[in-house]
């Protein structure tokens, strides 16, 4: 690695979620990518969901750490390969159950072996361990939390209700 | 590489944009609060789905054209989305009669456009255009939960109490004609096909039919019987309900045209 990514990574390695603020952009896999082309530097971030409305900030809290650090780039929307939740790294999987959200549970493979037809069933079945006392003991309340991302659950066994980050 | 035609990237958008409108018309008034964060979160992915493809669109139409141009500039007959999506979320309505939003209206039409929506998404994501097939690969995710949701609901709904299983069942008996729209293809679909980057929504029957059986029996409802009409939506030929969904969509870009805030 040439000393001016290592420079980049360094500038943007404390950068947060806006929404989730106790994991990295670069733990969630949103910041995928430090490049030196002939254009010069390019930063590459990629989107959670569609709507999702935390992007516009994470790219403007991206430049910002870069004018800062007095670093000319350029940062790159990148749309494939989809973002996934796979790309959480367990430290941020751990950091996130901490917090009081649910990690997902799951990974989401290629995508390309999950049955599109029986998929409704196969979700209402997994257990999903409540952050507060590790139980799956559990029950799902909504399909969707205060973010497209999330779900919402309960806790039968200490009452708990959480959120949980979908597999995506 | 073959290159999806911008019709057919406006055809896919106009489908999001005005679902994505329309469930968005429960933010605020949600039969419970945790419906009403799901809508919105629903009308979100819709809506950063049409983004996507609008951005896509005016990149190959170039002369400055913008996703905000193609959304709040193009006049009803403009719009290439099917009947289905711009319908009002509550029955069929006689002379003066009025209604209040309902909510089974809103949870069948979005269980019948997902169901369709995730196999589309899914054979898009394999299009030569890698552009298109990116959009789809995203899309696709979300639309397996819109698709939970409405069909979690539909469940619920038609396997609940009397009223709500009637209620389920009218707004099926009202929507599912609309969806006869799916399986005949426009100029601008046989267009798309032929680019070799699209998908024929026609292969696509079988696999729907399943899912839509699938979930009825557990409902507990009856698939309607449905034959002679065929809504052109996607040909430019809308009910009235686009034109005000579009006045309320469009009017404040109107009114201020170029403003930022
Ligand atoms: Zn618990």
């Amino acid at each position: 690695m040439s000393s001016t990514i290592e420079k980049v990574w360094a500038t943007l390695e404390h950068l947060t979620d806006p929404e989730i603020p106790v994991v990295t952009l670069r733990e969630l896999g949103i910041l995928r990518e430090v490049r030196e082309t002939d254009a010069g530097i390019e930063v590459v971030i990629t989107p959670t969901y569609s709507g999702c409305p935390a992007m516009g900030q994470i790219e403007d809290d991206v430049r910002a750490s870069l004018d800062q650090a007095g670093i000319a780039a350029r940062v790159i929307t990148q749309l494939a390969p989809a973002w996934t939740t796979d790309w959480m790294s367990d430290e941020a999987k751990e950091k996130l159950r901490a917090y009081g959200i649910a990690p997902p549970h799951r990974t989401c493979g290629s995508g390309g072996d999950v049955s599109v037809v029986h998929f409704v069933r196969r979700v209402q079945a997994e257990p999903v361990a409540c952050p507060r006392c590790g139980s799956i003991h559990t029950t799902v309340t909504s399909q969707y939390g205060s973010t497209a991302c999330k779900a919402l659950y309960k806790c039968l066994d200490c009452q708990e209700p959480f959120d949980y980050f979908k597999p995506y | 590489m073959s290159k999806a035609p911008v019709e057919y990237l406006l055809h896919l958008a106009d489908n999001a944009v005005v679902l994505g409108q329309r469930d968005a018309e429960w933010c605020g008034h949600g039969p419970i609060l945790e419906e009403d964060l799901a809508l919105a979160n629903v009308s979100l992915d819709l809506i950063g789905q049409a983004r996507l493809l609008y951005q896509l669109a005016a990149a190959r139409m170039g002369n400055g054209a913008t996703e905000d141009a193609l959304a709040y500039f193009r006049d009803d007959k403009d719009f290439l989305n099917y009947t289905l999506v711009e319908l009002p979320n509550h029955g069929a309505l006689v002379g003066y009669a009025a209604a209040d939003r309902d909510y089974a209206t809103t949870i069948v039409r979005n269980f019948l456009y997902s169901a369709l929506m995730v196999l589309v998404w899914d054979a898009l994501q394999k299009s030569p255009d890698s552009d298109l097939a990116a959009i789809a690969a995203k899309s696709l995710k979300e639309a397996r939960y819109h698709l939970h949701h409405a069909a979690d609901w539909l469940v619920k709904f038609g396997d609940g109490t009397e009223e709500s299983h009637a209620r389920a069942q009218a707004a099926l008996d009202h929507l599912f004609r609309y969806t006869e729209e799916f399986w005949t293809p426009s100029a601008v679909e046989d267009a798309a096909i032929a680019s070799g980057a699209a998908v024929d929504v026609r292969t696509l029957r079988a696999a729907w039919d399943a899912i839509v059986a699938d979930t009825l029996a557990e409902a507990t409802l009856k698939r309607p019987e449905v034959r002679g009409y065929i809504p052109e939506g996607k040909h430019g030929r809308h009910s009235e309900h686009l034109s005000y969904l579009l006045g309320e969509m469009q009017g404040l870009a109107r009114a201020h045209p170029g403003a930022t805030w």
